[in-house]
């Protein structure tokens, strides 16, 4: 269990790494390394270069500039976690952290490493899918925007070229009333959840449903949207939901089966996570936040 | 004697140094031109080994040499010897250090590379070519015994191992005189040791000396040693096996293993220290686990619920070799018939080869698996009659005034087995009072309103802990006054120094800072054995008992003579032996040490012999019996089938207790561990014989967040067999965790099925199971 032989790069600057992965072939990033290290010892991944890029501040930075969050790759979980900014404004990404691994990890794991590495079962990624956020991707080519719609690529593939990076993930907040909600179930605290549910919903003075997000994770290769689900919500009262009707619709998503957990469990958990994520959520709809 | 340390919870002396980095472990070991070692494993449960080509390895930079088992021709030869060997077992089963012809499960050794560091020994063995015929696998101890099973070995006409038998009484009589009969079909797992430190080898050969030197992380150096000498062909002084810090055992360490020998082979063969720590996954594949045992039995009762017989037979799964003979089956026949009195068993267990990591204890050995089958046979008769568990338990334990109670059984050496002492009644009485069983469904119904299933669950167990023959121990006095204690039981971090140094301070009045332990070192103490099945308080501690007395006599008999005082009128006070009531008048423990060290020209007095030392070898007179009995509550997400332990009571009786905080500390331990057997941990292979769970998001260990408070209290009944009236602690939490947390469930699911509710026959359970139940009502 030791890494097999690579080539070790730090770069200081934006500019260094997308210098450094126009020039190298077969490089892999390291970010936070939670994983990466792991799977690096098992070598699972053998990559000729590594190229560490802890030393570069600019990705570091958490920022609001007008109305959007701006989050750098390499800002560390334990950091959104506790981030007044985060807190006010992204309250379901606070409740998912939680959930994130366990102090020790999250005080090295940063968002934009969950985002890159994708497993289907991370909280981080299905919250990006969930809030509709804007991946910039930078390189020596230039800077471009991904949709969280696009960025999903593939089982554990984010739409990122061989010299490319993720630089920022950028999140419009809901209003300030919207409810939010967040379910997994884990076997113990802090592992990879078997299956989760995100929801976030607004609605007007009258608690018509003017706006719906839903997501679940664990289910199958990447985060799944609900979006029938989501428009079936829009124009209803939030007291008459329909939680049976979302119960089923989450039940009949693609399910993921393996040695431990059958594709029938993950659809039941899935209806069970779903329930649970949009109840908490129409428990805090325009309810003011402390 | 007045005791100041004895039962006290004394902090160990160990801890500082631990908790610091301190420690000393294999891995810490450093020696000039150390080289380090990588195995290659076999990728199949069954193949045949066709061909090995080391060259392409050898080639690569920072390779130093690289080995298979034809390199060592002339050194050593032939399968390692067996460390058990029984009459039952007609063809002894152990590996080679490094396969021959055939591999047998998926991790047996091939081959071994040699390199600058261990990253570049991986890369080299990466490069070995090896050239396999896969081979049909057996992957299941129950299809093993089928007549169209392929043979895990190529060349023996059956997977059968040996048929173990155990019995007495008249069973077809128990069976008549019974009102009721009920068969029921039982599956137990148990997965690894999971020790925090893995396994790790340091071996280095002095040419000059013809001295071979090993540290491992191991329970048993002294057997390394031995078996090391056995297939060395070398005398066992040229060997020093030691054991230094070791991270936790849990059984699998008391095995040789191996890479013991091939890192022994490999020294002798190139002159240079080598090194090899077993990495995590390697553990998963290349150290003992325990895995299944399969049963059916019946049992026979009376309509009070009293338990008249067992009889039936089982399947265990003993992997692919079998290192240990049949100790583990062997073990599990002992353990009926537990704590209940019974007129006649007769049970049969068929020790099955699977083309699996081979078996060997796992912290209880076989009694958590047998603990599992007879409270689910208690608990199943309660429901069949409609009476409570704890009343059939009560209708059926053996009796506070019938010890010492000969069950009918024989233990492994031949002896009835006797239970010494003890209430088992009271402890049960005890652990219903202090879980609150009385108002338990208050507590039931309370939890369903917040949509959550409660279950209340029991257990009760005994277990026989201190067997011999022995471990000795040595005490001696320096020239400055401190006391050394040398012994040949190693430790894993129960707290031995701590243990021994409490029963030698006290006999002799030393302050405990003044005493080291010195264990584990085949060069410190001529003799050791194991330290497994919860026997050192016993053995050593009883040793250092004895020998401390013996000091303490030959201290007094050299200041009788000295101080012409009689040795009734002598007393031994802060490192002296002080005239009783005349403080000035005092010899202290170093005079007397550096006396007895002698001078040359110098007659010792009164003809004593030299050097204030002792030895003793205690010989237990019996095996001492602990016992206990567990509840616990469960609460259960009826949606999800999750399942925690939210409570967990303890009453136990080990004897006195010498630390109650360690005995504590190891209850504690041993309860997480059952709780992991009952509800997480689950070594999985696919039906070729190829490991699923070989990493720690697959394989689930219990962690803190999802363990109870574990409330512990304690029975102190000495054991009348040994001097100190200990008995042992260390697998007292695991062996009734398993069954008392499925004990729980299966109350909860009643809670809500009723008479629909699944009798609960296997574990660990999950929550698939429980969501399968509760949907579907049957078992």
């Amino acid at each position: 269990m030791k890494a097999a032989p690579f080539h070790f790069h730090q770069p200081a600057t934006l500019a260094e790494l997308a210098g450094l992965l126009t020039s190298l072939s077969n490089a892999r990033i390291l970010a936070g390394g939670q994983s990466l290290v792991a799977m690096l010892n098992l070598r699972l991944v053998t990559p000729d270069h590594l190229v560490d890029i802890n030393k570069i501040a600019d990705l570091a930075t958490l920022r609001q500039t007008g109305g959007t969050i701006e989050i750098g790759a390499m800002v560390r979980q334990h950091t959104l976690l506790h981030a007044p900014l985060i807190a006010q404004h992204l309250p379901v990404l606070v409740e998912a952290l939680g959930h994130v691994g366990h102090m020790q990890t999250r005080s090295r794991g940063t968002i934009g490493g969950s985002c890159c590495h994708l497993d289907p079962s991370a909280e981080l990624p299905a919250m990006c899918a969930l809030l509709d956020a804007a991946f910039t991707v930078n390189g020596a080519r230039g800077r471009r925007i991904v949709p969280a719609s696009d960025w999903f690529a593939g089982l554990m593939q984010a739409a990122l070229a061989e010299d490319e990076f993720l630089e920022s993930i950028s999140i419009t907040p809901w209003s300030g009333k919207h409810g939010y909600g967040f379910a997994e179930y884990a076997r113990r605290h802090g592992d990879y959840a078997i299956v989760g549910a995100g929801a976030l919903l607004e609605a007007d003075g009258e608690g018509t449903i003017k706006r719906a997000a839903l997501v679940l994770f664990g289910c199958d290769t990447a985060p799944q949207r609900l979006p029938q689900a989501e428009a079936a919500l829009v124009g209803t009262r939030a007291a008459n939901i329909d939680f049976a009707g979302l119960a089923a619709a989450a039940r009949a998503q693609e399910m993921m089966s393996d040695a431990q957990v059958t594709a029938a469990y993950r659809a039941r958990l899935a209806g069970i996570m779903m329930h649970r994520a949009v109840k908490a959520a129409q428990g805090r709809l325009n309810k003011e936040r402390p | 004697m007045s005791a100041r340390y004895f039962g006290a919870s004394v902090a160990r002396s160990e801890d500082a140094r631990l908790l610091i980095g301190q420690g000393r472990y294999v891995d810490d070991i450093d020696m000039p031109g150390m080289l380090h070692v990588a195995f290659v494993r076999s990728p199949m449960a069954h193949a045949r080994l066709k061909a090995v080509d080391l060259a392409p390895a050898r080639a690569m930079p920072g390779v130093v040499a690289a080995y298979t088992m034809e390199d060592f021709a002339g050194l050593a030869e032939g399968p390692m010897p067996p460390m058990a060997p029984h009459p039952l077992i007609k063809q002894p089963l152990t590996c080679h250090p490094l396969a021959r012809h055939e591999l047998c499960y998926v991790g047996e050794a091939i081959a071994m590379v040699v390199a600058q560091d261990r990253a570049l020994a991986e890369t080299a063995a990466l490069a070995v070519m090896v050239d396999l015929e896969e081979l049909p696998a057996v992957a299941d101890a129950r299809a093993a015994l089928q007549p169209d099973a392929a043979p895990v070995h190529l060349g023996r006409d059956s997977n059968l191992l040996a048929s173990l038998h155990t019995q007495f009484g008249d069973i077809d009589a128990a069976f008549e005189a019974a009102d009721h009969r009920l068969t029921e079909t039982f599956a137990t797992h148990r997965g690894g040791c999971h020790a925090m430190e893995c396994r790790g080898v340091v071996a280095s050969y002095d040419q000059r000396e013809d001295h071979l030197s090993i540290y491992t992380s191991s329970q048993a150096p002294f057997m390394v040693r031995r078996q090391l000498a056995n297939y060395l062909s070398r005398d066992e002084q040229t060997i020093r096996v030691a054991a230094p810090d070791v991270g936790g055992g849990f059984g699998p360490k008391a095995n040789v293993y191996p890479e013991e020998f091939a890192l022994a082979l490999g020294a002798l063969k190139l002159g240079r220290p080598l090194k090899w720590i077993e990495d995590r996954q390697e553990h998963f594949v290349a150290t003992n686990q325990q895995r299944d045992q399969f049963w059916t039995l019946e049992v026979a009762f009376t309509a009070s619920g009293r338990i008249l017989g067992l009889k039936g037979h089982g399947i265990h799964d003993s992997g692919a070799y079998a290192p240990y003979g049949v100790i583990l089956p062997a073990n599990a026949l002992v353990c009926f018939p537990g704590p209940y009195a019974m007129q006649a068993i007769d049970i049969r267990l068929d020790v099955a080869l699977t083309n699996l990591v081979p078996t060997s204890p796992v912290r209880g050995a076989s009694r958590p698996n047998v603990a599992f089958i007879l409270e689910r046979i208690v608990d199943k008769v309660a429901r069949h009659l409609g009476h409570s568990r704890e009343a059939v338990r009560a209708a059926s334990f053996v009796r506070a005034a019938q010890m010492p109670y000969f069950t009918g059984g024989v233990a492994r050496d031949g002896s009835r087995v006797s239970y010494d002492s003890g209430d088992y009644q009271v402890a049960l009485d005890m652990v219903l009072e202090k879980i609150g069983a009385a108002d338990f469904t208050t507590r039931q119904r309370d939890a369903l309103k917040r949509g959550k299933l409660l279950g209340l669950g029991l257990a009760a167990c005994v277990e026989d802990t201190g067997i011999g023959p022995f471990e000795g121990a040595s005490l001696r006095v320096t020239p400055r006054g401190k006391l050394v204690i040398a012994t040949g039981a190693a430790a894993q971090g129960q707290g031995h120094a701590t243990m021994l140094a409490q029963i030698a301070a006290d006999v002799l009045s030393i302050d405990m800072a003044d005493i080291t332990v010195e264990a584990g070192d085949t060069g410190r103490f001529p003799l050791g054995l194991s330290t497994v099945g919860s026997r050192i308080a016993v053995t050593a501690g009883n040793s250092v008992h004895v020998a401390a007395q013996k000091l303490r006599s030959k201290a007094l008999h050299f200041a009788s003579l000295k101080l012409e005082v009689g040795a009734d009128d002598l007393e031994l006070s802060e490192g002296a032996v002080q005239v009783k009531g005349v403080p000035g008048l005092k010899i202290p423990l170093a005079d007397i040490a550096r006396a007895l060290a002698g001078t040359t020209g110098v007659p010792l007095p009164g003809g004593m012999e030299p050097d204030l030392a002792a030895t003793a070898y205690f010989e237990s007179s019996g095996v001492t019996f602990a016992y206990g009995s567990n509840a616990c509550e469960v609460e259960i997400d009826t949606e999800t089938g999750d399942t925690r332990v939210t409570r967990y009571v303890v009453v136990h009786d080990c004897g006195r207790m010498i630390n109650p905080m360690i005995v504590d500390g190891q209850i504690r331990g041993g309860v997480i561990h059952g709780i992991g057997n009952a509800l997480f941990e689950r070594m999985l292979h696919d039906e070729q014989g190829q490991p699923l769970t070989t990493t720690y998001g697959e394989y689930l260990l219990p962690m803190a967040c999802e363990m109870p408070n574990i409330e512990i209290h304690h029975i102190e009944t000495p054991s009348p067999r040994n001097p100190l009236g200990v008995k042992g602690a260390g697998e007292a939490g695991t062996i009734p965790a398993a069954p008392c947390v499925i004990s729980a469930i299966e109350n909860a699911l009643e809670f809500q099925l009723g008479k629909a509710a699944p009798f609960i026959t296997h574990h660990p359970v999950s929550p698939l199971d429980v969501v399968e139940w509760l949907d579907g009502g049957q078992g």
